[in-house]
């Protein structure tokens, strides 16, 4: 499609705004803009709240040694920022940050223990912004756990550099009364892979911008996601991989159980492919398994694509209740409906589980999902991955 | 004892038209021991006799009755049916993504005896079973048919069938897909399970060929959803040469 190839380059959609600091390019939302109309504006109305600073979460954690860490000016973290924020809440955490948090995994050092920081929310508002930058050639695995309850603004960026292998897994595990909003976003180096993996099963409400560009062909980015929303839970995940380098490839999967009334999750797959990025490869997905009445999953993939001459492109998005044939297959060996339905929910996440590819990662997320099963089942039986 | 009596069975498949007639009327009893061909064209109703009895929600009973050693399965759930020891292996095997065939036969297992199996003794049963079906030991750990062959999908039925050892045991179109080596090792499996002597199999095929490998003691020709001949093993024999035109132009004039 030389047509297309040769057309001026305007990025036409407005899923995608312009990034900023400055909080009026950020205005108060309504509900009814693009970017807000499947969250509920009201619950985040803390973290869109101009002010002074805000508190931070309580951190601990282990630093394998190899690790850098340190704390820097809001300033000199926007140097080193990916991007500027790109909604109000995510500007409003760099704005309300008291100090940045740095950390740096040097070049050519390969860290084999994961890096754990644990944060806990102490009950009233937190805004933090976090840079990472992971040198050339390097590997590692970074977690990032939140737990208790926090008002909680977020500005993360990582930088992946050449060559390197990153693991980035983000487990929020907030108890009931906790927001969290946000922007995490990803640059990945020319050759580099990049896994994230995101799992949000606690909290009240949980808004996150996950965006992800390309610093140089060749980069490879993995990103799945695992939500389980209960009664009253509002999960959003806004997803947006920018193929903005040649011959880079993205996969995107995401999968979430709703349970209970109110239970609410958001989808966003966003993917831009621009003029210039020739013989990309990207795939996005999002499952929904619905398990009562009264939840909404809100799915919405999009592709924008600008070049003919790509190596594949697509996205996939299923919403649905239990499949009466897989449910009929299990009963038919003797298992009760009911063990039958925990097995195809465990299934339903172990097929994204298995594919972490980080051992102890996996075990996590099979508990965390065993925990949120045993709420809905009452049975606190172990999970078998065998 | 295992006994199944099919007496008068109506069904209906529920489509989103309506509920359409496709059982009209079956009779059939097969003794502990004895193995039923039920044969016939596309379209029969062959695999609807199948799903009906193991109760699947897109059919519906609407009279007759299905009895197992005595006990009335229409009226039973699909996992009561098969508690009661009823196994339907299947033409279509549903794939069930994350769940590993182990953990699948274990549920299974303790699910018909009441009691998780012993490790020790139940891990050795499993290899034995698949190995007797030419799986790698590694199939154990695969996604429940998923990515699985249409040859794998069928041994992986029959390794069912071995290691819950129901009373009675429905398979349908088990044959439909499979090469010769297939076949063999899928009818030597079923061979091995009604050498026990005292279970009931209902072989549902399209074919004759299968009946070179499993020797049926009776033969039915099912069409337009009842059966409208039987006999031995000869009239398998027959089938072969002459096909089920004649059958299906009898019903098509009645």
């Amino acid at each position: 499609m030389p047509n297309v190839v040769g057309a001026i380059e305007t990025i036409e959609s407005h899923l995608h705004p312009e990034p900023s600091y400055d909080l009026e390019k950020h205005p108060m939302p309504t509900g009814r803009e693009e970017i807000w109309r499947f969250t509920p504006v009201k619950t985040f109305k803390p973290l869109l709240a101009d002010g002074g600073p805000a508190g931070e979460l309580d951190w601990a954690g282990e630093m394998p040694p190899g690790v850098e860490f340190k704390m820097i000016t809001t300033a000199q973290a926007r140097e080193l920022a990916v991007e500027p924020p790109v909604d109000r809440i995510s500007a409003i955490a760099a704005q309300r940050t008291r100090q940045a948090a740095y950390l740096h995994v040097p070049a050519e050092t390969e860290i084999s223990e994961p890096i754990v920081f644990i944060g806990t929310g102490k009950g009233g508002q937190a805004a933090e912004t976090f840079v990472a930058e992971f040198g050339t050639h390097s590997k590692a695995t970074l977690v990032l756990r939140f737990e208790g309850t926090a008002q909680y603004a977020c500005k993360f960026d990582f930088r992946i550099g050449d060559g390197a292998q990153i693991n980035l897994v983000y487990v929020n595990d907030w108890d009931d009364e906790s927001i969290h909003g946000g922007q995490i976003s990803v640059e990945v180096g020319r050759d580099a892979r990049v896994r994230t993996v995101h799992a949000s099963m606690g909290g009240r409400a949980i808004r996150i911008a996950e965006r992800a560009r390309y610093k140089g062909p060749g980069g490879e980015l993995e990103q799945f996601g695992l939500y389980f929303a209960d009664a009253g839970q509002d999960v959003e995940h806004r997803m947006f991989v920018d193929h903005n380098e040649p011959n880079t490839k993205s996969n995107v999967d995401y999968r979430g159980a709703l349970q209970g009334k109110g239970a609410h999750s958001v989808w966003i797959g966003d993917v831009l492919i621009r003029k210039v990025a020739l013989g990309i490869e990207t795939y996005e997905t999002n499952k929904n398994l619905v398990l009562s009445e009264g939840c909404q999953a809100d799915s919405v993939p999009n592709l924008e694509i600008e070049t003919g001459e790509i190596l594949g492109a697509g996205h996939s998005s299923t919403t649905g209740r239990f499949d009466d044939n897989q449910l009929f297959y299990l009963m038919s060996r003797g298992i009760t409906e009911e063990e039958a339905r925990r097995l195809i929910v465990h299934g339903f996440f172990n097929d994204i589980i298995r594919r972490v590819g980080v051992e102890h990662i996996e075990r996590k997320l099979l508990e965390q999902v065993e925990r949120e099963l045993s709420l809905v089942h009452g049975t606190t039986r172990t999970a078998d991955v065998a | 004892m295992s006994t199944l009596v099919i007496k008068d069975l109506h069904a209906d498949v529920i489509t989103e038209e309506g509920h359409k007639e496709i059982l009209k009327g079956v009779n059939l009893t097969v003794n502990p021991g004895e193995v039923h061909a039920i044969m016939g064209p596309n379209g029969s109703g062959k695999s609807t006799l199948a799903y009906a009895l193991a109760g699947h929600p897109k059919y519906v009973i609407t009279s007759g009755s299905v009895t197992l050693d005595g006990v009335e399965l229409t009226g039973l759930t699909v996992d009561e049916r098969a508690r009661t020891g009823l196994f339907l292996a299947m033409q279509y095997p549903v794939e069930v993504p994350g769940v590993s065939v182990a953990n699948f036969l274990r549920t299974a297992k303790t699910a018909l005896d009441g009691q998780a199996p012993k490790v020790r003794t139940w891990v050795k049963d499993v290899e034995r079973v698949l190995a007797g079906m030419d799986l790698d030991k590694s199939f154990a750990a695969r996604s429940v048919n998923e990515g699985f062959s249409g040859g794998e999908k069928k041994r992986h039925e029959i390794a069912q069938l071995e290691l819950l050892n129901p009373k009675a045991a429905i398979l349908d179109e088990t044959d439909s897909g499979l090469d010769i080596d297939a076949l063999k090792v899928v009818a030597e499996g079923v061979n091995r399970y009604s050498a026990q002597g005292d279970r009931a199999v209902m072989l549902i095929t399209h074919y004759t060929r299968i009946l070179r490998y499993i020797q049926p003691d009776f033969v039915h020709v099912f069409v337009d959803g009842r059966i409208v001949d039987e006999g031995g093993k000869e009239l398998a024999e027959k089938l072969e040469v002459t096909g089920y035109e004649e059958y299906v132009k009898a019903v098509a004039n009645a």
